[in-house]
């Protein structure tokens, strides 16, 4: 019988030292040895959503933490300009779905790593997909996808009779973002720390040019590029829709850009601001990147092990001048409508599912058009797509009392369309719906609720 | 080929065709290239660096397979110099990679000229003694130092270089330079040709707010024997006429012109850091100065005289609401004041050359013009020998961190940092680097951290037991997490210390994995 290797010699050598030794300054709940290494293989399933700059990032870090069965969703083909900074991509592979070629570089790289690849928009996938994750980490660049993961990770949480959140039923998340030499990485834990949505003030939306500025009175080189593609653009291509990503449609709004720059004697139209200015870039390095990532997975590690003390619960990085870093406790919005015990909804036994749909369009603090109803898993009502619309339609007409099993007070989801900064995006929402005059329950004028 | 271009398209948006020549102009070496230095250079040769060259005398071990994305299954018992530079190389073939199968610390101890030939070094995991001797050796021959260490849940960064000028600083916020307090004589006879009471209301919402300001500031001095308004109650009331001038209550500029109004009241002349920099000894300069200094010496000069106690006008001005006329036309006569302001620095340059016996040509047009753009915010950075800080470092700062509620932590680790190479010189390994011998690791780093505590002078100063029994705990392990961290900011550090553009760290940065409360300590 071969010697079992000695801990010098062994692969997680380094690691080690953290699983398997006991320390003072460590999670509640850490209990240290090989068992907790083997746990980690085994049960500590991460979902990486996005394999851009970050996500490249952390696929490579968690597959060296100690993390063995990892998922990856991203919709994105790869770009020569990801090329500075996305490290598992190379030439060739430009073209090719991120999240497949991210996975296959990782798996070849580090062996005994697993890592299933999905080549989707977020919202593709069902609730259901998401619950089997320990851990999601979010290497993301919009607002959107972040509030649509947190909203479907704070979905999960469920909450006792005294509306204390469970925390056995938490689904804690890591997020990063990055721009040029900043960043910030933070930890979610749904029911203890805020969630994105309780401190979406941090991300307040971007600021457009009012079209006045635009039409009548040009002044910067990005009021003549903003001509050219939201009023020039419209004018003269009756009603073909702008593509970013075709440079046919860029090189028209430099040129008319240019030349109204001209006009108005404005200096400093370029292509490639021409490129910012209509994409909206965000400037992004692999240094930045890399350092946010490492601690997304650092406190990824942190959780699924208890090896240490978690970061509590904002960190932010500035290396432009100097280096800061600070990290701030930020506090739960404790009415927040994602991670709180959900929207109250009172009934009537009678109200059919479409009923209720229609009434979600029309409440104040969800105005959720097009919803889909989940209860405990199981689809009541499908949108999309067609074969499940089918095959759920006939619920519509029935009661939804009746639907959920006549329990007098329990939870469903809605994912639906609501209007933010006018733009739609998709949402999802936990309901608390309770039926009036049902075991006892009692027509409950229950304060605050509308 | 279009292809470098849009490759780097990202970060050519940060730092422009210029940072990337300089980029592509350097040459890096890696000490070590455990995950800490692999992750280090993995961001630069994404970025284009010029050169790599990779020195260790390690074999890969299975271990190294644990935490190091630069070498894989068929790696191991190979030169780890090697496998990590072939790996490295993948990534951008615009980069010429090399590697040296030799232990850093023999390099050091035996061939010190080898380094001359580097921009810059970055060494990773050494310990003190070799760190030392490496500072000695890059400041004599000029070569840029990058300390990086990653240990357990902590961690270091330190620069360390004599001296390190920026003329490109880009902080994110900085007070434009409009000059509302002191117009010179072209601002304020634009100022004059408008009029305030235009009856026109789509004129009357146009008028920029610089010119507002202008105006009015001009007619609060007539009014008090030549003065801005200073006191609490005279910014008051300038903002009330301001206020009274508005006929509606969308007038944008009106706004604007109130909340920066305050660009009026500000005090004239430089800043106290420009002031310090015109002050600095360097200032009288010789023949063996830097351009830098030759350019502030220039700036100097022009403080004193032409520029009336002001640095030269930065010349652009932020977007406001105006009539594109109006707009255009305040660009052009805050351009031509500082193309103005730039011809006299220049001249200057060039009769200091001529006066300290160069070419007087020897500085270019472009760098003395972006010299002239960020006049007012140059930044020097200067860094004490690793040496000076080890034997003497500034206790009131260590003091100070080591009894902070919030930052203690990161002091203890700094102490405890450099405990464990005093604790490996006496026992020939890091503490809890292997099993079974922690208590006895653990009391001994314990009186090893007491001892350098006492030399240090830091008395009555005790670092918990908790912290103590943690780095045991960590056993020198380097883990991928830590290490990419490490890594990520010493790259960064890099790529501003050869772009010359941002600022660079000043300090020893010293990272907390734990809550994440790292500090930067200026010993
Ligand atoms: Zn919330």
């Amino acid at each position: 019988m071969a010697a079992e290797p000695t801990a010098q010699e062994s692969r997680s050598r380094d690691l080690d030292k953290l699983l398997l030794r006991p320390g003072n300054l460590v999670g509640p709940n850490f209990e240290p040895g090989p068992a907790l290494r083997d746990d980690l293989k085994e049960y500590g399933r991460v979902l990486v959503v996005g394999a851009g700059g970050l996500g490249c990032e952390l696929l490579k870090d968690l597959a060296l933490s100690g993390f063995r069965k990892l998922e990856v969703i991203d919709m994105d083909r790869i770009e020569v300009s990801n090329l500075n900074r996305q490290f598992l991509f190379r030439l060739e592979d430009v073209g090719k779905p991120k999240a497949e070629v991210a996975a296959k570089r990782v798996m070849e790289r580090v062996s005994g790593v697993n890592i299933v690849p999905h080549f989707c928009r977020i919202e593709d996938k069902e609730l259901e997909f998401y619950s089997k994750f320990s851990i999601i980490a979010l290497g993301l660049d919009s607002i959107e996808a972040r509030s649509y993961i947190n909203s479907v990770a704070c979905s999960f949480l469920e909450y006792d009779s005294d509306d204390s959140a469970l925390e056995e039923t938490s689904k804690p998340m890591v997020d990063g973002g990055t721009e040029g030499f900043q960043g910030h990485a933070r930890v979610i834990v749904p029911g203890v720390t805020p969630c994105f949505e309780c401190t979406i003030w941090l991300f307040p939306p971007q600021v457009k040019f009012p079209l006045c500025t635009l039409a009548e009175t040009p002044r910067t080189a990005a009021h003549c590029i903003e001509y050219a593609h939201l009023i020039k653009w419209d004018e003269v291509h009756s009603g073909k829709a702008f593509d970013p990503d075709d440079p046919e449609h860029m090189k028209w709004v430099y040129n008319e850009a240019t030349k109204r720059a001209e006009l108005f004697g404005i200096p400093g139209v370029t292509y490639s601001l021409t490129q910012g200015v209509v994409k909206n870039i965000i400037p992004a390095i692999a240094s930045t990147n890399a350092i946010i990532s490492a601690a997304c997975v650092l406190e990824t590690l942190k959780i699924a092990s208890g090896c240490s003390k978690t970061l509590s619960n904002y960190l932010t990085y500035n290396g432009a001048e100097g280096l800061h870093t600070e990290v701030t406790e930020f506090v739960k919005d404790k009415d927040c409508l994602v991670c709180g015990p959900g929207v109250l909804i009172q009934l009537d036994t009678s109200i059919t599912l479409e009923k209720f749909i229609d009434l979600l369009k029309e409440h104040p603090k969800l105005l959720l058009s097009k919803a889909s109803i989940t209860h405990r898993g199981k689809s009541l009502y499908m949108q999309a797509p067609p074969v499940l619309e089918e095959m759920t339609r006939s619920n519509l007409s029935i009661p939804l009392f009746d639907l959920i099993g006549k329990i007098p007070k329990d939870v469903v989801h809605a994912i639906g369309t609501t209007t933010k900064n006018d733009k739609k995006t998709s949402c999802l929402r936990k309901l608390r719906v309770v039926f009036k005059g049902v075991d006892g329950i009692a027509d409950m004028d229950t304060a605050g609720e509308t | 080929m279009a292809e470098p271009k849009t490759k780097y398209d990202r970060q050519l948006r940060i730092w422009g065709e210029q940072g990337q020549t300089a980029l592509e102009k350097a040459s890096i070496c890696l000490l070590n290239c455990g995950p800490t230095g692999s992750e280090t250079l993995k961001n630069l040769v994404l970025g284009g660096v010029g050169s790599i060259t990779v020195i260790d005398g390690s074999k890969v071990e299975l271990g190294d397979l644990g935490n190091n994305f630069m070498v894989d299954e068929s790696s191991v018992g190979k030169s780890k110099a090697k496998c990590v530079c072939q790996f490295l190389q993948e990534l951008n073939d615009a980069v010429k990679a090399k590697f040296i199968e030799e232990y850093p610390e023999a390099l050091i101890e035996t061939n010190p000229s080898f380094f001359s030939q580097f921009t810059l070094v970055v060494a990773t995991q050494l310990v003190e003694d070799s760190m030392v001797k490496l500072d000695r050796i890059c400041r004599e021959a000029n070569v840029i130092l990058v300390l990086a260490r990653s240990y357990g849940l902590t961690g270091l960064v330190r620069i360390s270089l004599k001296e390190h000028t920026v003329i490109e600083s880009k902080p994110e916020h900085f007070l434009d330079d409009l000059r509302l307090n002191n117009p010179w004589p072209e601002l304020r006879g634009l100022a004059e040709t408008i009029d305030l009471d235009v009856t026109d209301p789509v004129a009357h919402k146009h008028m920029p707010y610089v010119l507002i300001l202008v105006k009015m500031a001009e007619e609060w001095s007539k009014s008090h024997d030549g003065k801005l308004p200073s006191t609490r109650e005279e910014k008051k009331e300038f903002k009330e006429h301001i206020k009274a001038r508005m006929t509606a209550l969308d007038e944008d500029n009106y706004k604007e012109a109130i909340e920066a109004s305050f660009k009026v009241f500000a005090p004239r002349g430089i800043s106290s850091d420009l002031q310090q920099l015109i002050g600095d000894r360097f200032v009288e300069v010789d023949s063996s100065s830097s351009d830098f200094w030759v350019m502030v010496a220039a700036l100097k000069e022009f403080i004193e005289n032409e520029g009336g106690g002001e640095a030269p006008l930065e010349g652009s001005i932020p977007d406001m609401t105006s009539s594109t006329e109006h707009y255009v036309s305040l660009q052009k006569l805050y351009q031509a004041k500082a193309e103005a302001d730039f011809l006299v620095i220049e001249q200057r340059v060039r009769t200091i050359l001529k006066r300290i016996g160069r070419d007087p040509n020897s500085i270019s047009k472009t760098t003395i013009k972006s010299f002239c753009k960020n006049a007012r915010k140059l930044k020097v950075c200067r860094y004490r020998l690793v040496e000076d800080e080890f034997n003497s470092p500034v206790l009131p700062e260590l003091q100070k961190c080591l009894t902070d509620e919030d930052y203690s932590v990161a002091g203890g680790f700094y102490i405890l940092l450099r405990a464990v190479d005093r604790f490996a010189a006496n026992y020939n390994s890091f503490p809890g680097q292997f099993d079974g011998v922690m208590d006895e690791d653990i009391s001994r780093l314990k009186t090893t951290a007491v001892g350098l505590l006492n030399d240090l002078g830091c008395n009555g100063v005790t670092l918990t037991e908790d912290l103590i029994n943690e780095m045991c705990r960590f056993g020198a392990a380097e883990l991928h997490a830590v290490a990419a961290f490490i890594g990520g900011i010493a790259s960064q550090e890099v790529i501003k210390l050869i772009t010359r553009q941002f600022v660079p760290l000043s300090g020893t940065f010293i990272f907390n994995g734990i809550d994440h409360k790292s500090q930067l300590l200026s010993l």
